[in-house]
């Protein structure tokens, strides 16, 4: 259905593709795998037309095509579902489908557009009605019509770039049924993760990438988990950790009867009790959008607390602003890392004193001390292993694995007692996750309290000494990790039965 | 992260080009934007039957010719280089400051005050004491649409366009009635004012005056406030990004009253300057609040673009836009043509050169070889 053969293209100082093979069959599932920066997006944006190959072809359906924009790629067959959604939240879904059409708005006729969005979406099992605004919809909903945007321009060839990463486990599932209706009716998928589990079960084809090459070619059958890693890292990666046991010390961060509301004034964290204590791990999972969010920031006082109370260190906190809480003992690692978590167009060294700027030896009578600075950062670059080509490099040029070890570090190296950590790995590749789960551990064993946020099931049961597990802003129930299984979390995410499995404190 | 080999290396023609001009990719943009800004004012000038090259010659030794010439371009220049470090101020912390207008008018009715009240203090004190005043008139009018902005959520666009047409007929009402020259009548302005407030002329033999040293340590002030303290680091941080910085334990809402309060202040000390360094040494209200400002507030935005953002470079940029007041007058007396004519030559290069910006940041970050870094990820 497609190739492309001997596909290289280089940029000024790199080559991101060097003379790739790349092959889909109809009806097959076809996994691009490889950390971030190996080339995966260049490749794929190469087959959309985004970029042009300096050497190589592409054959569509049998003859050669010469793919020189988005809407060839459209017109020839291929579609793309980009990992940030392309669509328009003010709008409704036939409105969506109207505008990739090229029509003017005002002038299209949507009842056509809507019956056959209908037709669409019985065919394929979306569920997506023509008439939702955007805005309205979950994530997932949101990404299935995307799908159907392709699929409404008949789309034959349809790339996924990491479709996973904004899902939760159970509309993950969702999806690969979908994915498999696709492929049953004969279209071609380019699936592109970093994700093992998922990638063994919904491949039918892996080819993965390091640095621009071909590492390996396999199927999900002849490999395992292990083998996957060593090609795409290009050394042997370690997947099971042993915990230390250890005995907790004094609680340190006390959360009590804790309500909040979200951003449109819904109660979004509902009468929640937890409690973490100096050298363990407390894992919260849930569904994303079930209040973690709110809890993190009500904590680190970015969000309005309506009643409860927050202890740090045994202190009750009665000026709920960040500078406050930190100043008490709590470091926080923010989701969304370019968000809020560092400032793209500062430098890597001005992101790693964002916090202490205004301390000795940071600034000595006002003004920055650019030794002290220029000191600390390069002991933490050595530190938390940041690959960087120096201190001064713009943080919004480094990787997001690396721009998370530079929050992970600033906020790690403070001296806090108590850390509060959100979606530490969210969308970062295999390398620097496994780094971030060890600094989480050595924290751990050095008696920090450490409250970890995470949609990552794998990552919160690996880590946690406790799970708590979050549904509609309540707490829905308290696992230890020894008692705790991938099934009963999920059914506790899913907001199936409150029950305590474990009466375990927390 | 990014291996590069020398075969690699030799692949990129493209890279090549971009180090040569690197040093000068901030600069490229902004001087064709000018040279083509000249090319459109040529073909107007040809309108008005005037040969473009006489006039453009004109216009050079008019701002650049002699020592004269450049004393009156840096005179012109003042206001726009201390309201251009105020733009620095404000907009690196995110904050557009349109009000500087009403924040030079306000500096300069503090500082008349101040010298009304006390005109018999010294003068080494008495010039620094109504320099301080235009600050803290400007700083002050600043400040209310910054707290609006930090507290409120008013859009300090808005504000601050306001707060100049309150700025200029309060100094009207002011100068209708109780600052008036007593014994004059109907003209709006002071009476001379104390000549222990006059702004030293520096020698030279040229009408220059210290208010030029003034600009320079306030720009100076303002590379170090933005670029070396802690508090600059703190604005920056809210001007890239409020989330973050909010996450990390600054105070967003204070930092952008106080980016505009330092704004105002440079705007009002422009507006002590454009008092105490005038030739007739009073308050001015006849002709407008534009007449007193020389629309310094405004201009002042243009040479903070073409400078970088950047104080140092704005002091440049200014002097540059004062070579064009000063020329324009000389290019006007030459080849005859109407004022009008040399106001809409100038409206001709801020539009070009404020269009320009949006390229000169691609070109930057092409030159810095960034954009492919990027799209790489």
């Amino acid at each position: 259905m497609l190739e492309m053969q001997g596909i290289t293209k280089r940029f000024p100082g790199v080559v991101a593709n060097e003379d790739v093979d790349f092959t889909v069959l109809p009806g097959q599932v076809h996994t691009l795998l490889g950390e971030n920066g190996a080339g995966k997006s260049t490749l794929v944006k190469i087959l959309y037309g985004l970029y042009h190959p300096d050497e190589g072809s592409i054959t569509f359906e049998g003859s050669p095509v010469n793919i020189y924009s988005p809407s060839v790629a459209i017109r020839t067959g291929i579609g793309m579902i980009h990992q940030h959604f392309m669509l328009v939240d003010t709008l409704t879904v036939a409105e969506n489908v109207a505008l990739g059409l090229g029509k003017p708005l005002g002038l299209a006729n949507l009842q056509p557009i809507r019956r056959r969005i209908r037709e669409v979406s019985e065919e394929f099992g979306l569920h997506v009605d023509p008439d939702t605004y955007i805005w309205q919809m979950a994530v997932g909903e949101r990404q299935r019509a995307e799908i159907l945007k392709a699929l409404y321009r008949n789309v034959r060839l349809l790339v996924l770039d990491e479709p996973t990463a904004v899902l939760t486990p159970p509309e993950v599932t969702d999806l690969f049924v979908t994915l498999r209706q696709l492929t049953a009716d004969g279209r071609g998928l380019v699936f592109i993760s970093h994700k093992l589990n998922e990638v063994m079960e919904i491949s039918d084809e892996i080819t993965v990438l390091r640095d621009g090459k071909v590492s390996g070619r396999t199927t999900p059958a002849e490999s395992s988990r292990e083998s996957l890693a060593m090609m795409m890292v290009g050394r042997p990666v370690e997947f099971t950790r042993t915990i230390a046991d250890q005995t907790p010390g004094e609680p340190k961060l006390e959360v009590q009867n804790l309500r909040v509301r979200g951003d449109r004034g819904e109660l979004a964290v509902h009468d929640v009790n937890i409690d973490v204590r100096a050298g363990e791990i407390v894992g919260i999972v849930g569904v994303s959008g079930n209040g973690q969010r709110e809890l993190a920031e009500a904590i680190i006082g970015l969000r309005e607390i309506e009643s409860g109370q927050v202890n740090v260190d045994g202190d009750p906190v009665k000026t709920p602003t960040p500078k406050h809480v930190r100043a008490m003992g709590l470091a926080y690692v923010p989701e969304e890392r370019m968000k809020y978590g560092s400032i793209g167009d500062f430098t890597v060294a001005e992101n790693l004193i964002l916090v202490d700027y205004d301390q000795a030896p940071y600034v000595r009578n006002g003004l920055l001390s650019f030794n002290s600075i220029e000191e600390r950062s390069e002991q933490l670059v050595g530190d938390y292993s940041i690959r960087t080509p120096n201190t001064s490099t713009l943080t919004r040029k480094l990787s997001g694995g690396n721009i998370q070890k530079v929050v992970i570090a600033r906020e790690f190296s403070g001296g806090a007692e108590t850390l509060l950590v959100a979606q530490p790995t969210r969308g970062i590749d295999i390398g620097a996750a496994e780094y971030i789960h060890e600094q989480l551990l050595i924290q751990r064993s050095q008696g920090k309290a450490i409250l970890l946020i995470s949609e990552d099931l794998d990552e919160v049961m690996a880590l946690s000494d406790r799970l708590v597990v979050m549904y509609e802003g309540s707490v829905m129930g308290r696992v230890s990790r020894e008692e705790a299984t991938i099934e009963q979390v999920g059914l506790l995410m899913s907001g199936v039965g409150e029950l305590e499995i474990s009466p375990v404190a927390g | 992260m990014l291996k590069m080999t020398d075969n690699q290396q030799r692949f990129s023609a493209g890279l090549d080009i971009g180090r040569l001009l690197r040093p000068f990719a901030g600069l490229v943009v902004p001087a064709a934007a000018v040279i083509a800004a000249l090319a459109v004012g040529a073909i107007l000038l040809g309108v008005f039957g005037a040969n473009p090259l006489t006039g453009y010659r004109a216009l050079l030794s008019g701002a650049f010719g002699g020592p004269d010439e450049l004393a009156a371009t840096a005179l012109k220049s003042i206001p726009l280089m201390l309201v251009g470090v105020g733009i620095c101020i404000a907009f690196r912390t995110g904050v557009i400051n349109i009000g500087g207008e009403g924040q030079i008018i306000m500096g300069a009715i503090v500082a008349t005050l101040v010298a009304l009240a006390l005109p018999d203090v010294p003068r080494p004190i008495l010039v620094p004491l109504v320099m301080i005043a235009g600050g803290v008139g400007g700083g002050i009018w600043g400040a209310i649409p910054g707290a609006l902005k930090a507290y409120s959520g008013v859009n300090e666009i808005l504000s601050t366009i306001m707060m100049n047409i309150i700025a200029g007929f309060f100094m009207s009402f002011l100068l209708e009635d109780w600052l008036i020259e007593p014994g004059a009548i109907r003209i709006q302005q002071t009476k001379r004012l104390s000549q222990n407030a006059d702004l030293p002329i520096l020698p030279g033999g040229t009408r220059l005056h210290l208010g030029i040293v003034v600009a320079l340590i306030v720009a100076i002030l303002g590379y170090l406030l933005l670029f070396r303290s802690s508090l600059g680091m703190r604005l920056r941080a809210v001007g890239h990004n409020p989330h973050a910085s909010r996450a990390a334990g600054m105070k967003v809402e204070m930092s952008i009253t106080q980016a505009l309060a330092f704004s105002g202040a440079c705007a009002g000390i422009a507006g002590a300057v454009l008092v105490f360094g005038s030739e007739s040494h009073r308050l001015i209200g006849e002709g407008g609040p534009l007449a007193f400002t020389q629309s310094a507030g405004f201009n002042g935005i243009v040479t903070a673009l073409f400078g970088g953002l950047h104080p140092l470079f704005t002091v440049l940029s200014s002097y540059l836009f004062g070579g064009m007041l000063a020329g324009g007058i000389s290019l006007q007396r030459v080849v005859q043509v109407p004022q009008a004519l040399v106001i809409a030559l100038n409206g001709v290069v801020v539009v070009f050169v404020v269009g320009s910006l949006k390229l000169r940041a691609r070109v930057q970050r092409w030159a810095e070889g960034d954009i492919q870094m990027e799209d790489r990820a």
